[in-house]
């Protein structure tokens, strides 16, 4: 039997900056605590929620920290979902390859390994564009 | 803020690095100094011990991709040990343990340094 939850809804913004990594990550952290995820889940939430916000702050905002990104977590129906937005230029992610290890050995590419972890670690990935043009990431896992 | 630490030990010809905390997008650039002062004084026998790093984002991971090239043209490597199973676990995923050596304790990824 796992734990009933109540519904969430939350939301945290914060400026496009490295610094708030950590910030991002206790704010997800403990929200899909809350709702029953065992730790290695959470570990798994946090760390895709990391990797999406770095690629904002990297590839969306180029490193300026005067841009916005929003994070809102939902739970409801035993489905967890963080959505991330930013005004940031727009990535197509169909351009992001499945990487290979040796490949990018060779070639010294070292981006790229955060999508894919994100594909890896969650049960949906999801990348759209909003009606007032904002990128849209959204991460979903399933309490089982 | 994120903490993180880097010390750095020599043991005979290998030099050690004790990272400690969470390595992240933020931390990284404090990783990366560690490796440009070991390649500024010519260690290339690198050993990376995470037993007390708590957390890891592929932008730590691909700081390890960045020097081992570096390492290994100059007779070293990167060996790794130490880690936590969340933490390998990352490393596993992206299929790391094909192009590096992990070891559990510190002393036997030294000593496979010195068979070498």
């Amino acid at each position: 039997m796992t734990k009933t939850s109540k519904n969430i809804r939350k939301k945290l913004t914060v400026n496009s900056t490295t610094n708030n990594l950590s910030t991002i990550r206790d704010f997800v952290k403990k929200l899909s605590s809350q709702v029953g995820f065992d730790e290695e889940t959470v570990n798994k939430i946090v760390l895709a929620t990391d990797e999406a916000c770095t690629n904002i702050i990297k590839h969306a905002y180029k490193y300026s920290e005067s841009g916005k990104i929003n994070i809102n977590v939902s739970y409801r129906d035993k489905k967890f979902s963080v959505s991330i937005t930013d005004q940031g230029t727009h990535f197509n992610s169909k351009s992001i390859k499945e990487p290979d290890l040796k490949k990018y050995y060779e070639e010294k590419r070292i981006g790229g390994l955060g999508m894919f972890l994100m594909k890896k670690i969650m049960d949906e990935v999801k990348y759209s564009q909003t009606a007032t043009q904002k990128n849209k990431v959204t991460l979903i896992k399933y309490l089982q | 803020m994120a903490e993180f630490d880097v010390g750095r030990h020599g043991v005979g010809s290998v030099s050690v690095l004790d990272v400690k905390g969470f390595l992240d997008a933020h931390t990284a650039p404090e990783l990366e100094n560690a490796f440009n002062g070991l390649i500024n004084d010519k260690q290339y026998k690198v050993v990376v011990n995470f037993s007390n790093l708590q957390y890891i984002s592929s932008a730590g991971l691909g700081v390890f991709m960045a020097y081992v090239e570096t390492m290994r043209e100059n007779n070293g490597d990167i060996k790794f040990c130490g880690l936590k199973d969340d933490v390998y676990n990352i490393f596993d995923l992206l299929g790391f343990p094909l192009l590096y050596e992990f070891y559990k304790v510190e002393k036997e990824a030294i000593e496979k340094f010195n068979q070498g």
